[in-house]
């Protein structure tokens, strides 16, 4: 389709921004230019970044939304630092965006918004389209509101419906310029209106006509191509985190061969996984959305007693309210997970922005010694084996699991290698069939589970509860020494896992200068960093940890293979808190919580900066 | 059910092997009779039992039945008893909570598994006063009452837990008492039977932190003109001879004696599906100048929410087809490398 007169020019990797109103649909526009890229085999990863209120007054800062892709012919892990295309629906997604992009970067901007009100609503005193603000960047301004409205002369549409589509204009525009296609996302048009004609109609009509103003206009005089990235041999699809999550959960019930119960409260950004899970009742999947977060958790605990696995996804305000909960299911010793999609705190924070400071509380913030195992995904893909791994930890050890993810992962998404189902370990439980020998508090030599024996099954009949159990019969007692055994025992449950954990193995490095120790969704830029500063000839490696309670087993011995210990969290400190406190040595932190994930240029910074201290 | 054999249980097959706790003399040691009692004469398998209980003296309970039991926390037993419900419909859930437990730190879940109507049954001991705790006014308790919280007596209205099932949409509405061990028993075949989810108060003596709450109910001499022993169908006569009645005056109840001016006839009828004349009765629970109904004051037939989330269950199944992993994976693009 593209006009082969205009040159190619060939990069390993683009980051593109698409920013406008709350309204504008560039969450959509985002995602399909993101579909485009998975089918033209890049490695990508994307970042979409929104106002927590559904629509923010139009037209102010508070109301932008963003979606950032980036996408390469190397394998990536993060959405990326520094843009090179910023698309700008309006003057207050270019006022809230502009500082990422880099100098000589790309504005597409709908010059149709650049409204005297538009412009005074989001501080711009001049038009910045009109004046210099802006000679530092590409600036391609267009009326992107009459080239629609040209496309769709004879349709007879109102200027709403007209504007609506100009981020399809925008769509058609960034694809010709990078060469994808359009025919997913026709289809796509195709199947979402399907019952509005006209609707089908104007979106393609104005997708086709912002693809054709690049190729036909003289300004854009190149096509950039990106080559396909390197993948390991399989099948892939383009997963986002909370997607991720629920599909690990759903492999898992099938490898345990139970039925999953699952129990929410509406949270952001938790929410989509109990719409999605809600979705699969053909799974067997019972959802049931709670009157609130300690009724979520209650239920699941009520529902794995009964023989199900039980889940529950909440953040942190919800996560709080689990608290005493999860300390029954500490004293209980019932196998269910916990997914904390972290966002920032304290209180109600920044509901739709990222944050990971939820680790001391997964930890910790219980009353007693409470203690829970505790993982974490690194990525959006890898929400799919965190999950997965939580359940089979629950399961196999009778232990409840707290899993961490955040804002980022979950709404990031990237390509993600289908597993052979077949290839999935099998997970054992604990279930009793035979009430021979059945004993609540009997528990296994090797992982120290309880039997797990439910109503239903005759000669079973037992009582459990929140009051301390007798050692060997699990009744109720109060003897001092035995409630020391049994906080003992609990955290022993704990220590045992680690036994059975891969130890950890540095990427890079194995010993030298640097260790970055990272968890969570700052895997891609730690690692991105770590390739940097090894490139330019520092010996670095990283670590990434996905358990986090307990630790693998050789972690402190890994530590004191490097000169220094480098941990960047999106906190103010917090493995940076355990690691100091648990292996004594002297680590330092790169901090950061600005509602962003970190960047790989500011890891690197600070990598630099203690070797050469 | 059908699939078990026929097991013929008695009251000791559900007597745990737990020394019971309560102080002696306590209200609780009664309504634990009858229920062990009466769960051996329901037909259901003793391991289909699962009793539920929050924080209290009451929430005890579970130790001393010798069935699945599980003692969680506070107020929380009917989130619990909800997971328990929907894991497992087959399960005859009973859920034993006080009015602290189930009126103050568990209000939430109390009206929320009414409003949802699951198939449990939920025992209430009304005692209006925090035992466990020792001795505070609790949610249930009389305004201006005296307690170790509220030694110039409270200025906290209370709630009147009928009236408040009924506003939550509750099917099963009841009240029994401690001491009323028959009619305790014949409520609690009721409630089992109700498929929905069942609402028992009741009153429950505590001699310990508020004594004679309930004596006026109880003493024998003047019970029978305090009492309003509600029978479907029958005129709502009370007092030692049968001679009041409750009759509808406009839109309100009046007590009137029987005799001159008033036959049985002018007397109201008992009418369990009545959801007007529950409102009515519910609302006498704290009013001094009637009488105080026991028996069964509302009941509705409607779908129980477990029923209707297996129903769409099995229709997903049915119509996708059992979830098949692999076709899950691949719902969307894929691309082969």
């Amino acid at each position: 389709m593209a006009d082969k007169s205009k040159s190619i020019n060939n990069v390993d990797r683009v980051v593109i921004r698409f920013t406008g109103d709350s309204g504008d649909g560039m969450q959509l526009t985002g995602n399909r230019f993101t579909e485009a890229t998975a089918i033209m085999g890049n490695d990508l990863a994307t970042f979409p970044d929104y106002p927590a209120e559904i629509r923010a007054p139009a037209g102010t800062l508070a109301g932008v939304s963003s979606f950032q892709i980036q996408f390469s012919s190397e394998n990536i892990g993060t959405p990326g630092d520094e843009l090179d295309v910023l698309v700008a629906m309006n003057p207050a997604a270019l006022k809230t965006n502009l500082e990422d992009l880099k100098t000589s970067g790309i504005i597409i901007a709908n010059k149709a918004n650049y409204t005297d009100k538009n412009l005074k609503l989001s501080g711009w005193k001049l038009n910045p389209l009109e004046d210099d603000s802006l000679k530092d960047y590409r600036v391609i301004a267009l009326d992107m509101t009459r080239l629609v409205s040209n496309a769709v002369e004879e349709m007879d549409l109102s200027i709403k419906l007209i504007s609506r589509s100009t981020n399809m204009f925008a769509l058609g525009l960034v694809s010709w310029m990078y060469d994808r296609t359009l025919d997913s996302t026709i289809n796509f048009i195709k199947n979402k209106f399907a019952k509005r004609p006209e609707l089908v109609e104007a979106n393609i009509r104005a997708l086709k006509a912002g693809y054709n103003y690049g190729d036909t206009i003289e300004e854009f005089q190149h096509i950039v191509t990106v080559s396909k990235a390197e993948f390991e041999p399989g099948v892939y699809r383009n997963i986002v985190g909370n997607q991720a999550l629920c599909f690990g959960l759903i492999a898992a019930a099938e490898k345990a061969g139970l039925d999953i119960y699952f129990a929410g409260y509406p949270i952001t950004p938790a929410s989509d996984i109990l719409h999605i899970l809600s979705g699969y009742k053909n799974f067997r999947i019972k959802t049931f959305q709670a009157e609130d977060e300690i009724a979520a958790i209650m239920s699941v605990i009520g529902a794995v007693f009964c023989g199900d696995l039980g889940i529950t996804a909440t953040s942190g305000p919800g996560m709080a309210l689990k608290g005493e909960s999860l300390g029954l299911a500490v004293a209980t010793e019932l196998p269910l997970v916990v997914l904390n999609i972290q966002r920032t705190g304290p209180s109600t924070g920044m509901p739709t922005k990222t944050e990971q400071a939820d680790l001391l509380q997964a930890l910790f913030g219980r009353n007693g010694e409470s203690p829970v195992v505790v993982l974490a995904a690194n990525s959006p893909a890898d929400c799919f084996s965190t999950a997965f791994e939580a359940c089979r930890i629950a399961l196999e050890y009778m232990i409840p699991v707290v899993v961490l993810s955040d804002a980022f992962l979950a709404h990031g998404s990237e390509p993600w290698l289908i597993p052979q189902i077949k290839n999935l370990p099998k997970i054992r439980t604990h279930l009793v069939e035979k009430a021979n020998g059945f004993n609540p508090f009997k528990r296994e030599e090797k992982t120290l589970a309880r039997q797990w024996g439910i109503p239903g099954t005759k000669g079973m009949e037992h009582r459990v509860g929140g009051l301390e159990k007798d050692i060997e019969t699990g009744d109720v007692s109060y003897d001092p020494i035995n409630h020391e055994k049994m906080m003992y025992l609990r955290q022993q449950k704990i220590d045992i896992i680690a036994n059975e954990l891969p130890p950890v193995d540095p990427f890079g490095d194995k010993s030298g200068k640097v260790l970055v120790v990272g968890w969570g969704s700052s895997f891609g830029s730690i690692r991105e960093a770590v390739n940097r500063s090894r490139k330019v000839g520092h010996t670095v490696g990283h670590v990434h940890l996905r358990h986090l309670n307990p630790f693998p087993p050789n972690l402190g011995e890994t530590l004191l293979k490097y000169q220094n210990i480098l941990v960047p969290e999106m906190n103010n400190g917090q493995l940076l808190l355990l690691l100091r406190g648990k292996f004594l040595i002297d680590a330092s932190g790169l901090n950061k919580v600005q509602g962003k994930p970190l960047g790989v240029d500011e890891i690197h910074d600070k990598i630099i900066e203690l070797i050469g201290t | 059910m059908g699939d078990q054999q026929t097991v013929t249980f008695s009251k000791k097959d559900f007597v745990s092997d737990q020394d019971v706790r309560w102080c002696p003399g306590c209200g609780d040691y009664a309504i634990l009779s009858q229920v062990q009692k009466v769960f051996p004469q329901l037909g259901v398998p003793k391991e289909k039992f699962l009793v539920v209980s929050g924080i209290g003296c009451s929430s005890r309970f579970p130790y001393y039945m010798n069935t699945f039991g599980f003692h969680s926390i506070h107020g929380r037993a009917p989130a619990l008893a909800t997971g328990a419900k929907i894991a497992n419909p087959d399960l005859s859930v009973w859920v034993v909570t006080g009015d602290g437990d189930s009126m103050s730190i568990g209000g939430n879940h109390f009206i929320h598994v009414l409003r949802r109507n699951f198939d449990l049954n939920i025992l209430l001991f009304n005692n209006q006063v925090y035992g466990l705790t020792k001795g505070q006014y609790s949610p249930t308790s009389e305004i201006g009452k005296i307690s170790n919280s509220t030694p110039f007596g409270s200025v906290d209205y209370p709630f009147n837990p009928p009236l408040l099932a009924l506003g939550a949409g509750g099917t099963f509405i009841a009240r029994s008492i401690d001491r009323e061990q028959s009619h305790l028993q014949g409520i609690l075949k009721e409630a089992h039977k109700h498929e929905g989810t069942s609402f028992v108060e009741i009153y429950q003596n505590c001699w310990v932190f508020n004594d004679g709450a309930f004596a006026s109910l109880t003493e024998r001499e003047i019970k029978m003109e305090t009492q309003l022993i509600l029978e479907q169908g029958k005129p709502m006569v009370f007092g030692k001879n049968k001679d009041k009645g409750l009759r509808l005056k406009g839109s309100k109840l009046q007590v009137v004696q029987l005799g001159k001016k008033y036959s049985v006839d002018d007397i109201l009828v008992h009418d369990e599906k009545n959801k007007i004349q529950g409102l009515l009765l519910s609302e006498l629970s704290c009013d001094k100048n009637f009488p105080t109904p026991i028996g069964i004051i509302y009941q509705e037939d409607k779908p129980t929410y477990e029923t209707m989330l297996y129903n769409q269950l099995e229709k997903a199944v049915k119509s996708k087809g059992k979830g098949n992993l692999d076709k899950l994976f691949n719902d969307s693009h894929t691309w082969k490398v």
